[in-house]
C-alpha cells in the first residue's frame, strides 16, 4: 500500500468537499475490492475518505411499496433484515450468497454497486427489480446506472447515498457462483411486477443488463418451458478461465428457469 | 502397554492435540512472529517475463529512496562465490548418464526463466520503502520465446545450452522386453491418456525468513518456514556456502503447514542470510500470497499414456507407461526423484501385475519449479493405475471391484517383490476393500442412482485401491539411487534430574501433531506421565541433526528413533537401579516406569534413577553420571500404508456441476497412535485430493504468465464443498519398525483423486475427462463435446 491521508467526515456534504480539495481521492466504504487492490499497489489515491461515519448513508426503510436501504448498509444487514425478509424476501436472500461472511460484514450495497464489478450480485437486483440510485445530486433509474465493465454514471465526486427498490409482487434470484471467488460467474433475477416482468442479469456480460429477450417472451407466457426455444446470444459476454461466453449464455438460461421456477413455486 | 495410561494418553488414545491451543488463540510463534533489534525488511525483485535475458539491472534510482539499505543481485552473489541451489537427487537416465541439471543461482544474474523468479533483493528499514525500492529497480530484459506447453517443450525452442530437447533426463523402470511380450499375448489391453493437473500448494503461513549475522562472533541464524532445518543448513554451508555448518543455525518455529512446499531450498532464505551479513542488520522476509503463488514450487503436472493388458479371466499381465513430467524451469531440491523413484515404483499398485515397464520424460518448461507436494508421485502413480484398472472393468463389463480383487497381492504373498523395485513387507488389501464396500453401502448404489436420475442427476461411483511407500528408506539403497542425503531418523530423550523428559526430535512438525503424538509413545515406553513429556523439534542448535518430515515419515522413522533411544535410557536405567537395589543389571526389569528386582517387592521408578543419574552420590563407578541417550534409525525398508477410498458424485447435468456426495476412506496405516490425529491427517488429505480432482489448476498463458494467481481464480476446497467423509482403518502392523506404523499424512491426497474421477467418469459415461473436473468441462462432456 502506497502512503495516503485518512479522513472520517460526518456527512455527505463534507465528504464531498474533502473530495474535491484532494489531489486524487477515492471514497471508502466497505473496501472489499478498494483496499486489496490498494495492498496490491494497483491503487495509490492520495486521500482515502472513509465513508463509514456518515449516518445519512444507513439505514433501511420498509414500505409496503417501497424498500429503501442506506449506501451504506451491510450484506449482512441487508441479508438478516426482518423487514426486508418479509417485504422485499429476494433482496436479503441475494445479499446472502455474497462472496462470505467476512465480506458480507464488511461490504456494503453502495460500495459495490459503485464499483460496478460485472460479477457482483447486487447490480442483479437493481436491474431486476428497477431500482432507483440515489446520489447527493440526483437519482439515477437502475437501468441506466450501470455503463460498462466497472464503469457507472457517477460522475467524479458523486457519492451513492441510498437505494430504492420498488417492490414486486414475486421475485426470484438464482446465481451460479464461481467456485474460486464465489463471485456470480451468472446471477438471474426475475421479477414480476403484476404480469411486468424484468429480467436483470448479472456476471455475463462487461456490466449487469437487462435481459429483453427473456423478458419478452416471458411476458407473453411466465412459463419455464417457454424459455426452452429461447436463444441466449452470447455476443459480448464475457470469457475467462472459469467460464466461456457460450457457457454463460447457456447458464443464463438455466439459472433464469430455475429462479422462474422458484418464483412460480 | 500400561493400560492405565492407554486409557487416556498412551498409544492408541484420541489425545486432543497439546499444540492447537495456540494454534488456535493466535499465541504460536510462527516466523514472522519473531523480531530481532535493528531489523530490517526485504522485498524482491521478480521477473515479469518468462524467458528474457537480463541486459543489466539499474539500482540507483532505488538506492536513492529514503531508507534503502541496499539493492543486491545475482552477480554479486556469484561475485561472493556463493553456489547455485542443488538438485539433491541425481537421476541417471536410462542410458546410465547423470541427468542435466539447469544452473539455479539463487537470483538470476543473466537470465530469469519463469514469472516471479528473484533477480534482486531490496533491503529497506521498512517494508514500505523496501517495497518502493523494489518498485525503483530498472531491469533491462530482452524477452526469449518462453516454452510453456509441457506436450510440446520436447519439440520447442531449447532454453538452456547443452540440454537438447529440454530434457533432464529419459527415465526407465522395468522389464521392456518382458513386458512388450505381454502386451503381445495379452487378450484384451486397455489404453487411456491422462492429465495430472498441476497444482499450487497453499499452505496456510506464505514462506518467510528472518536472517541474522553477528559480526562479533561470526554466527548465522535462520529463522526459517522449513520442514527439515538441518537439510536447509546441510544445503546452505555444503553447496551454497553462504556459511560453514558450525557457524550456521537454523531454526524453523512454529511452521503453518507444507505439504511439501517448505521442504525445499529456496532462492528467498539463500539472499537473505547471504545480505543479512552484507547489510549489517537481521533481515525479515515474507512471502505474500501472490508471491506465493508465483514461487512456492508446484505439484503434479503430468501427461501420461498408459496401458493395461489383460489375460481371458482378467488377470492383468502387463502394465505399460509413458510420461511427461513438468519439471518446471529449474530443478527444485528433490524435483527430479518425483516422477521418476517416488513414482514408477508404485506403479504395482496392490496388484499382482507381473511386468511393467515405465518411462518418464522429465521436462523443463518456462515456469515454476515442481516439486515434491503431498504424496509426491504417488498419487500420480494411483492415479494412472487405478483410473486404467477402472476402465478395464468397464470395458470388459466386469465389477470394478471384483476385477480389482481377483487381482490382488494376498496375504501369504508378502513380502511381496514387485516388477518395479519394491518389496512390500504386509498388507491385506481385501480386507480394506470389504470394510469399505460396507461402508459405502455398495449394494445400494443402484437405488441411490436411480433417485438421483429423478433429480436430473447423474450419480457416479468410483474406487481407488491405493499403495504407497512411506519413510524413504533404506538411506544406503537411496544414496545408491542418487539421493543425496541419509533418510534416517534422530532422537534423544533427556532424563532430568526431577524426573520429567525433554525429547529432542530430527522430525519437524507443521500441523502434524508431534508434540501430541512422540510424547504419548515416550510416555507410553518410559512409563511417565505424558503431562512430563516435552518434544522439542525445529532448530538445528537444539538438536544434532535430522532429516525433517516429509514422506509422511515422522512417526516410522522419527518415532522409531525414539524407541531406540528409550530403550537405551531403560538400559542404562537398569545399570543404575541395580546398584540402587545392590543387585544386578540382569535381575532388573523395568515395566511402566518401574525398575524392579526379579523375585522381590523392592523397586525404584525411574524418576528415582534419574534422579541418582544427576546426583550420582551413591552411583556405579563404571558409570557416568547423566541419563541422556540419542538414536539414530535407519529403517531397511519403506512402510507401506494401502486402502480403499470410494467416491460417489453427482452431476447437474445441466450446469455441469459436480458434488461429491459421500466418500469412504479405509486405510491400513498399521497401529495408530493417536486416531483422531490419523483422522484428521485422512480428512484433510482427501479434502486436498477433492480439491485436486474438481477445482485446483495451476493455469500458465502461452506466454507463460500464470493465470491462477490468486484465490480469485485458483479454486481451493472449502469446508461447505465437502460431505461428511467416513473414515476407518484396517491393521496389518508393518513387520519392521518398532511401532509397527507406516505412516498417514499423505494418503487422504493419494488416493481420493482417482475414486472421485472414477466416479465422475462413471456418472458422465466417459473415459476421460482432464482434472480438474470443473463445470464448463463437465457441462461439455455431457453434450459429448
Amino acid at each position: 500500500m502506497y502512503p495516503f491521508n485518512y479522513h472520517k467526515p460526518e456527512t455527505v456534504a463534507d465528504a464531498v468537499a474533502l473530495f474535491n480539495d484532494a489531489d486524487d481521492a477515492m471514497y471508502l466504504s466497505g473496501g472489499m475490492t478498494l483496499i486489496p487492490t490498494m495492498k496490491q499497489r494497483l491503487a495509490a489515491p492520495t486521500d482515502l475518505i472513509d465513508l463509514s461515519g456518515i449516518a445519512e448513508m444507513t439505514g433501511i426503510d420498509v414500505a409496503a411499496d417501497k424498500v429503501t436501504v442506506g449506501a451504506f448498509t451491510r450484506h449482512n444487514d441487508v441479508a438478516t433484515s426482518g423487514a426486508i425478509g418479509e417485504t422485499l424476501p429476494v433482496l436479503a436472500q441475494l445479499a446472502g450468497l455474497i462472496g462470505d461472511n467476512q465480506v458480507r460484514n464488511r461490504g456494503t450495497i453502495g460500495g459495490s454497486l459503485a464499483n460496478s464489478d460485472p460479477a457482483a450480485d447486487y447490480p442483479a437486483a437493481v436491474i431486476g427489480l428497477g431500482a432507483t440510485v440515489h446520489t447527493q445530486e440526483r437519482a439515477i433509474a437502475g437501468d441506466e446506472f450501470f455503463q460498462d465493465l466497472f464503469e457507472t454514471a457517477l460522475q467524479p465526486g458523486e457519492i451513492v447515498t441510498r437505494i430504492e427498490f420498488p417492490v414486486p409482487t414475486r421475485a426470484a434470484y438464482r446465481k451460479f457462483p464461481n467456485p474460486a471467488s464465489r463471485y456470480a460467474v451468472v446471477g438471474v433475477l426475475i421479477a414480476d411486477f403484476n404480469g411486468a416482468i424484468r429480467v436483470g442479469v448479472t456476471g455475463a456480460g462487461p456490466c449487469a443488463f437487462r435481459a429483453s429477450g427473456l423478458e419478452e417472451v416471458l411476458n407473453q407466457n411466465l412459463d419455464p418451458e417457454a424459455l426452452e426455444g429461447v436463444e441466449v446470444p452470447d455476443a459480448g459476454f464475457n470469457s475467462d478461465l472459469h467460464a466461456s461466453a457460450e457457457y454463460r449464455a447457456h447458464l443464463v438460461k438455466v439459472m433464469a428457469r430455475r429462479a422462474l421456477n422458484d418464483l412460480l413455486s | 502397554m500400561s493400560e492405565a495410561i492407554a486409557e487416556d494418553t498412551g498409544i492408541g488414545a484420541p489425545v486432543r492435540r497439546r499444540e492447537d491451543a495456540r494454534f488456535i488463540t493466535g499465541t504460536g510463534r510462527y516466523t514472522d512472529d519473531l523480531n530481532q533489534p535493528g531489523q530490517v525488511y526485504g522485498v524482491f525483485c521478480r521477473s515479469p517475463h518468462a524467458r528474457a535475458k537480463i541486459n543489466g539491472v539499474d539500482a540507483e534510482e532505488a538506492l536513492g529512496i529514503p531508507g534503502v539499505l541496499g539493492v543486491y543481485t545475482g552477480t554479486e552473489m556469484v561475485a561472493d562465490g556463493i553456489g547455485d541451489l542443488p538438485c539433491g537427487w541425481l537421476v541417471k537416465d536410462k542410458a546410465g548418464n547423470d541427468m542435466r541439471s539447469a544452473p539455479h543461482p539463487p537470483l538470476a544474474a543473466t537470465q530469469v526463466n519463469y514469472v516471479g523468479e528473484p533477480y534482486a533483493l531490496v533491503v529497506a528499514d521498512s517494508l514500505q520503502a523496501a517495497r518502493q525500492g523494489a518498485e525503483s529497480v530498472n531491469a533491462e530484459f530482452e524477452e526469449l520465446h518462453a516454452v510453456v506447453e509441457l506436450g510440446s517443450a520436447t519439440v520447442s525452442e531449447q532454453i538452456y545450452e547443452g540440454i537438447d530437447h529440454n530434457l533432464a533426463y529419459e527415465w526407465a523402470l522395468g522389464e521392456e522386453d518382458a513386458t512388450r511380450m505381454a502386451f503381445a499375448r495379452a487378450a484384451h489391453v486397455t489404453t487411456l491418456e491422462l492429465t495430472n493437473n498441476r497444482l499450487i500448494p497453499n499452505a496456510m503461513e506464505p514462506r518467510a525468513c528472518l536472517g541474522v549475522h553477528d559480526a562479533a562472533t561470526g554466527d548465522y541464524t535462520l529463522y526459517t518456514t522449513s520442514q527439515n532445518p538441518h537439510l536447509e543448513r546441510l544445503v546452505l554451508s555444503a553447496f551454497v556456502q553462504v556459511a560453514p555448518e558450525h557457524k550456521l543455525r537454523v531454526v524453523a518455529p512454529d511452521v503453518g503447514g507444507g505439504f511439501g512446499s517448505k521442504i525445499f531450498i529456496y532462492a528467498e532464505e539463500t539472499a537473505v542470510i547471504w545480505a543479512a551479513a552484507k547489510v549489517g542488520r537481521p533481515i525479515k522476509w515474507v512471502a505474500d500470497r501472490s508471491e506465493s503463488f508465483l514461487a512456492d514450487a508446484h505439484g503434479r503436472d503430468h501427461i501420461t499414456r498408459a496401458e493395461l493388458a489383460l489375460d481371458e479371466q482378467g488377470r492383468f499381465t502387463g502394465l505399460r507407461v509413458k510420461t511427461t513430467a513438468n519439471l518446471g524451469a529449474y530443478l527444485s531440491t528433490f524435483g527430479s526423484s518425483v516422477p521418476t523413484y517416488l513414482y514408477g515404483t508404485l506403479l504395482a499398485g496392490q496388484y499382482k501385475t507381473p511386468n511393467i515397464y515405465v518411462e518418464v520424460q522429465g521436462v523443463y518448461t518456462n515456469t515454476a519449479p515442481v516439486d515434491a507436494y503431498r504424496g509426491a508421485g504417488r498419487p500420480e502413480a494411483t492415479y494412472v493405475v487405478e483410473r486404467i484398472v477402472e476402465q478395464a472393468a468397464r470395458e470388459l463389463g466386469k465389477d470394478p471391484a471384483d476385477l480389482r480383487r481377483m487381482n490382488m497381492i494376498q496375504p501369504e504373498d508378502f513380502p511381496y517383490e514387485t516388477p518395479v523395485a519394491l518389496t512390500y513387507d504386509t498388507g491385506n488389501y481385501e480386507a480394506s476393500l470389504d470394510k469399505a464396500l460396507e461402508l459405502i453401502d455398495y449394494a445400494g448404489f443402484e437405488g441411490r442412482r436411480a433417485a438421483a436420475a429423478e433429480q436430473n442427476k447423474r450419480r457416479g461411483i468410483g474406487f481407488a485401491c491405493y499403495i504407497e511407500a512411506c519413510g524413504l528408506a533404506p538411506s544406503k539403497l537411496a544414496i545408491e539411487l542418487g539421493a543425496g542425503v541419509g533418510l534416517y531418523e534422530s532422537g534423544e530423550i533427556r532424563m532430568n534430574p526431577t524426573g520429567n523428559v525433554s525429547v529432542f526430535t530430527g522430525s519437524h512438525s507443521h500441523g502434524q501433531g508431534h508434540e501430541t503424538t512422540f510424547a504419548q509413545v515416550v510416555s507410553d515406553k518410559l512409563g511417565v506421565p505424558y503431562d512430563d513429556v516435552d518434544i522439542v523439534h525445529g532448530d538445528t542448535g537444539r538438536m544434532e541433526f535430522g532429516l525433517g518430515t516429509y514422506g509422511s515419515r515422522s512417526l516410522a522413522v522419527g518415532g522409531s528413533a525414539l524407541i531406540a533411544a528409550a530403550e537405551k535410557i531403560i538400559e542404562k536405567g537398569k545399570k543404575i537401579a541395580a546398584h540402587m537395589m545392590q543387585t544386578t543389571p540382569e535381575q532388573v526389569d523395568f515395566d511402566d516406569g518401574t525398575f524392579s528386582l526379579q523375585d522381590s517387592n523392592q523397586s525404584v521408578t525411574i524418576q528415582e534413577v534419574a534422579f541418582a543419574a544427576y546426583v550420582p552420590a551413591d552411583y556405579p563407578e563404571d558409570l557416568e553420571p547423566g541419563l541422556t541417550e540419542k538414536a539414530f534409525y535407519d529403517p531397511n525398508n519403506f512402510t507401506y500404508p494401502a486402502g480403499t477410498h470410494i467416491a460417489e458424485v453427482e452431476v447437474d447435468i445441466e450446469t455441469g456441476v459436480v458434488e461429491l456426495v459421500n466418500f469412504v476412506a479405509v486405510d491400513d496405516f498399521g497401529h495408530i497412535i493417536n486416531p483422531l490425529i490419523v483422522h484428521g491427517q485422512v480428512h484433510g488429505g482427501v479434502a486436498q485430493g477433492a480439491g485436486q480432482a474438481l477445482m485446483e489448476h495451476g493455469i500458465y498463458d502461452e506466454y507463460g504468465q500464470l493465470q491462477t494467481g490468486s484465490m480469485m481464480d485458483y479454486c481451493l476446497p472449502r469446508a461447505d464443498d465437502l460431505p461428511d467423509f467416513q473414515v476407518d482403518t484396517t491393521v496389518t502392523p508393518c513387520t519392521h519398525n518398532p511401532l509397527g506404523v507406516k505412516g498417514c499424512g499423505e494418503a487422504g491426497a493419494i488416493g481420493s483423486p482417482a475414486a472421485i474421477m472414477n466416479a465422475v467418469t462413471h456418472a458422465l459415461g466417459t473415459k476421460d475427462i482432464a482434472m480438474p473436473a470443473t463445470p464448463e468441462k463437465v457441462w461439455r462432456a455431457v453434450r459429448g463435446e
